[in-house]
C-alpha cells in the first residue's frame, strides 16, 4: 500500500465513523449502506476491469449467488449466517472457476460474452426454482447477522459494519496491486507479450483475479441478503451487472478510488433524481423512475466516448489545461 | 551439414514455420554456442523475428524442434520458457508504459520470487521483506544499464533509446542464461547505438548468450563471435564477421541478387 492510499483510508474511514452522528435519518442510512454493497462489488471489478484488464458483464450474478445461497442456506437449512456466506464464497468460488477458465485461456474479450450468458442463465434460475429460491415471490424471513451475539439490528449498526467490510475490501486491494502478483497485472494490462517473456502466467492471474472479484461481489451479496432479510430475482437481472460495470467506467476503473466513487456517486443518483423530479415537475417534466435507466445509459456512453479514464481523471486533465490557459 | 555440439546452449533443427502460404522460415539448423554472441542478420522479412518467436513459444514451429540446454521447447508456454532461462526483447519495445521505470523492473523479478494472490493481498508490501529485495534487485539492473536516475519516470515518457535501454534491463532481471535481442539498435543515434555495443558486452562478461538481430552491420561486426545470415527463411552464412562479410552469397542477399 503507497503513502497516499493509506492517508485516503484514514480519512474515509474517519469520515465514515462521523456520518451516523450526521446523518439521524434512518432512510438515507439505509441508502448509504445499499451504496456499501455496490462499492465492495465495485472494487473487485475494479481489479478485474482496470489491473486484468477483462470486462465481466455478469457480476451481478454472483452477487445473486451470494445473496441466494445466504438465503437459502439459513432460512431453509438453518445454517447460521456467517456459514453461509462462508458456503457462498466457495460456491461463488468454484462457479468463478468454471466461467472463467475455459474464456480467460483464450485472448479477447470472450469474458464479457460468457459473463453476460451467464448472467441472463442465474436470472432465469433464481426466477423458475421455485422451490428452491421461493421463484418470483423470493425467500422470506433471511435472519440478521450478529457478531459475537451482538445483533446488527439497527441501521446505524449495519452501516458501520457494511463499510467496515469495504475498508477491508479496499485495504485488500491496495495491498494487492502494490504487490508481485499486482505488478503482474498491470503488466499484462500494459502488454501480455512482455509479460510472458518475463515468466508472468498471464491466463492464470486472469483467472485467479476474477474469481477474487467474484468473491467480492459474492460478500456484498450475502451482506444485502442479511441486511434486506428478503430477497426476489428482481434486483438481479442483467441491468445490475451493467450498472456495475457503470460505476467502474464512472469513477475510472484504472484506479481503485475511482471505482469507489463512481460506486458511491451511481448508488446515490436515484436519490438525486428523486430530488430532481420534484423540480421538473415545477417546470413541467414528469420524470419517472423507469427512466433511470436511461440516465445511467447516457452516462455510460458519454464516460465511454468522451472520458474513458472516468470523470476524475476527466477533471484532472481540465483543471491542468485551464491552468495552461491561465499561464498564457 | 551443421551437428548440435554439447557447447550448444540453443539448437533448432529443420525448423520450418508457415503462415497461411508464406513460408517465413524454411529448413533452418542452427546452433547458438554457450557464451557467445551470436548475431543472426538478413533483409527485411527475412525471419529472424519469426525465429525469436519461435524460440520463446509465442509460436510454435510448423516442423522441426527446438533445444535448450538439452530440454525440447516445443509446445511450452511464453512464461514457462522464461522460466527455464531465456529472456528477450521486443523488435517495437514493449514496456509497460503506465508503470515507473523500476516497477518496469520489479516485473522482471517476478520469477525470482514467490508471493502469492493470498499473501500478496493479506498483507501490506511494506510488511513483506520480499518486496524490499525484489526493489533492490531491480535497482542493481537499472544501475547496470545505467538508467539509475529514471527509476522514477513513467516508463512511457522515456526517450526511445532509454527505452531500449530499460528493455533490457527488465529483461536482464530475470537473470536468463540466453537473452535475445531484437534489434536493440534501431532508432537509436551513434552516440546511443555505442552504448548499446558497450551494454552488450558488458551482457557477455555476466556469461549471458548473447543471440543478436541487428540491421546495424557496424555494431554487428563490432561485437559477434559468429554470424548467421537468413534469407527468406533459409540459412544461407554463417561464420565469423570477416568471413560472412566476404561471403558472395551473403553479399547477392544484400544487395538485392
Ligand atoms: N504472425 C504472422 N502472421 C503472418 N505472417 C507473418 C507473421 N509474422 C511474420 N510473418 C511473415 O513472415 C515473414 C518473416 O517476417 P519476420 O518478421 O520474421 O521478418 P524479419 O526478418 O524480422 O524482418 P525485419 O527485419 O523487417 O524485422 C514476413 O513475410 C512476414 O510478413
Ligand atoms: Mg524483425
Amino acid at each position: 500500500m503507497q503513502g497516499k492510499d493509506t492517508a485516503g483510508l484514514i480519512v474515509l474511514i474517519l469520515g465514515l465513523a462521523a456520518v451516523p452522528w450526521v446523518i439521524g435519518n434512518d432512510y438515507y442510512l439505509g441508502v448509504l449502506i445499499f451504496a456499501a454493497f455496490n462499492c465492495l462489488t465495485c472494487i473487485g471489478l475494479c481489479l478485474l476491469m482496470g489491473y486484468a484488464g477483462q470486462i465481466s458483464l455478469g457480476h451481478g450474478a454472483f452477487v445473486a449467488i451470494g445473496a441466494y445461497t445466504s438465503g437459502i442456506l439459513t432460512t431453509t437449512l438453518g445454517w447460521s449466517p456467517w456459514a453461509a456466506m462462508g458456503a457462498a464464497v466457495l460456491l461463488v468460488t468454484g462457479v468463478a472457476a468454471i466461467v472463467g477458465i475455459p474464456t480467460l485461456r483464450l485472448k479477447g474479450h470472450y469474458l464479457a460474452m460468457a459473463t453476460l450468458g451467464f448472467a441472463s442463465i442465474i436470472h432465469i434460475l433464481a426466477v423458475a426454482t421455485v422451490d428452491l429460491t421461493g421463484g418470483p415471490s423470493g425467500l422470506l424471513d433471511i435472519p440478521r447477522l450478529s457478531i459475537f451475539g451482538y445483533p446488527l439490528d439497527s441501521d446505524r449498526r449495519y452501516f458501520y459494519f457494511s463499510w467496515a467490510v469495504v475498508v477491508v475490501g479496499l485495504y485488500v486491494a491496495f495491498n494487492l496491486i502494490n504487490s508481485r502478483v499486482g505488478r503482474g497485472l498491470r503488466a499484462l494490462h500494459g502488454s501480455e507479450d512482455a509479460a510472458a517473456s518475463l515468466g508472468v502466467n498471464i491466463t492464470a492471474y486472469k483467472i485467479q483475479v476474477f474469481i477474487m472479484s467474484a468473491v467480492y461481489a459474492s460478500v456484498s451479496g450475502s451482506m444485502y441478503a442479511y441486511y434486506v432479510n428478503y430477497i426476489d430475482p428482481g434486483p438481479f437481472g442483467v441491468m445490475h451487472s451493467v450498472l456495475l460495470v457503470t460505476m467502474v467506467a464512472v469513477g475510472g476503473m484504472y484506479r481503485i478510488w475511482g471505482a469507489f466513487t463512481g460506486a458511491v456517486l451511481l448508488s446515490l443518483l436515484p436519490e438525486m433524481l428523486s430530488f430532481a423530479t420534484d423540480y421538473l415537475q415545477v417546470i413541467g417534466i414528469a420524470y419517472k423512475p423507469d427512466y433511470d435507466i436511461l440516465v445511467y445509459g447516457t452516462i455510460l456512453l458519454i464516460i465511454m466516448l468522451f472520458l474513458p479514464e472516468g470523470v476524475f481523471d476527466g477533471l484532472g486533465r481540465a483543471v491542468r489545461a485551464g491552468k495552461q490557459m491561465i499561464r498564457r | 551439414m551443421l551437428e548440435k555440439k554439447a557447447e550448444h546452449i540453443l539448437w533448432l533443427e529443420n525448423i520450418r514455420k508457415v503462415f497461411g502460404g508464406v513460408v517465413a522460415v524454411d529448413d533452418l539448423t542452427i546452433g547458438v554456442e554457450k557464451g557467445s554472441v551470436t548475431s543472426v542478420i538478413g533483409p527485411n522479412g527475412a525471419g529472424k523475428t519469426t525465429v525469436f518467436n519461435l524460440i520463446t513459444g509465442f509460436l510454435s514451429p510448423s516442423s522441426g524442434r527446438i533445444v535448450y540446454s538439452g530440454r525440447a521447447l516445443n509446445r511450452l508456454r511464453p512464461h514457462r520458457i522464461a522460466s527455464l532461462g531465456i529472456a528477450r526483447t521486443f523488435q517495437n519495445v514493449r514496456l509497460f508504459p503506465q508503470m515507473t521505470v523500476l516497477e518496469n523492473v520489479m516485473v522482471g523479478r517476478h520469477l525470482r520470487s514467490a508471493a502469492g494472490i493470498f499473501f500478496s493481498s493479506a498483507l501490506p508490501p511494506a510488511w513483506r521483506r520480499e518486496e524490499a529485495r525484489i526493489r533492490q534487485e531491480a535497482m542493481d539492473w537499472l544501475e547496470f544499464v545505467g538508467l539509475t536516475g529514471h527509476a522514477r519516470a513513467i516508463a512511457g515518457n522515456l526517450p526511445l533509446g532509454s527505452q531500449r535501454m530499460l528493455e533490457i534491463a527488465r529483461a536482464l532481471a530475470i537473470e536468463p542464461h540466453l537473452i535475445l535481442l531484437d534489434e536493440p539498435a534501431a532508432g537509436l543515434n551513434s552516440r546511443e547505438t555505442i552504448a548499446m555495443g558497450e551494454l552488450i558486452e558488458k551482457i557477455r562478461q555476466q556469461r549471458m548468450t548473447v543471440v543478436l538481430v541487428e540491421h546495424d552491420m557496424e555494431l554487428v561486426m563490432d561485437i559477434s563471435d559468429r554470424v548467421l545470415v537468413i534469407n527468406f527463411g533459409r540459412l544461407i552464412g554463417d561464420g565469423t564477421p570477416e568471413a560472412v562479410q566476404d561471403d558472395p552469397d551473403v553479399i547477392a542477399a544484400y544487395l538485392g541478387e
